[in-house]
């Protein structure tokens, strides 16, 4: 066995361990509702994330997770035009 | 490239395009806006220096891969922040700054806009906004290049 194949083994499990600890914390499956949620980030923006901007407080602290996956998908995005429009030497 | 009074124009108005784009960033916990928009109302303004002076006089000046470069610091300096949430405050992406005495710690008590809160916002708000402004910018500048390049062959 290669040291990658044990870096790749080694990553997967910490990854594999931090999603199910996060899996076994969450809340039952379809709670809280959506009005309870509305209301609870109404009620709560300020004093838990200190914003006074409640979308900016969700999109980076209650919702993080959906802003890394846009941060990712523009990522991807810029690397594939740099990728593709890249200056190639001709020899 | 333009004509001179193009070139005057956007001379003018990018510094003000910029500190725009800067200041929407940097009051992303306060007003409407943050890291997305004010990234890029800043990539636009380099966008008008890209249509007014022509690629190749931007490509002088700056190069692709430091803008990739900027774009992966402003990557690593949003996912570094989530993972410090989850090392100081024990989830992934926790608010770990807000309600202590660090910088951007405070807690409003008011609507009135104080720039000293949000917690980890701000900090995020600063990496996305570097992120979107050189992965923008570098989609722009890097097309148009490739442009100008095809029409000069034929």
């Amino acid at each position: 066995m290669e040291k990658r194949d044990i870096a790749a083994i080694g990553c997967l499990t910490v990854v594999t361990v931090i999603l199910v600890f996060t899996a076994l914390l969450m809340h039952p499956f379809g709670l809280p509702t959506a009005y309870r949620m509305d209301q609870y980030i109404i009620d709560h923006t300020q004093n838990e994330s200190g914003a006074n901007n409640g979308v900016t407080a969700v999109v980076f602290d209650y919702r993080g997770f959906d802003t890394l996956g846009e941060a990712t998908v523009l990522f991807t995005a810029v690397a594939g035009v740099v990728l593709v429009f890249r200056r190639v030497k001709k020899r | 490239m333009m004509s001179k009074i193009v070139r005057t124009i956007a001379g003018i108005t990018f510094p003000f395009t910029l500190i725009y784009g800067l200041y929407v960033i940097a009051h992303g916990h306060l007003t409407p806006g943050g890291g997305f928009q004010g990234g890029a109302i800043v990539a636009s303004g380099c966008a008008l220096l890209v249509i007014a002076f022509g690629s190749k006089w931007v490509m002088k000046r700056i190069e692709e891969h430091h803008l990739s470069i900027l774009e992966s610091l402003g990557a690593l300096g949003f996912i570094i922040v989530a993972f410090l949430g989850l090392v100081f405050g024990g989830v992934f992406f926790a608010n770990f700054i807000a309600g202590t005495p660090m910088l951007f710690g405070g807690i409003p008590n008011s609507p009135a806009a104080d720039i000293n809160t949000g917690g980890t916002l701000p900090l995020m708000n600063f990496a996305v906004g570097l992120k979107v402004i050189a992965g923008l910018f570098a989609i722009v500048v890097v097309m148009a290049y490739a442009i100008s390049r095809g029409e000069n062959e034929e």
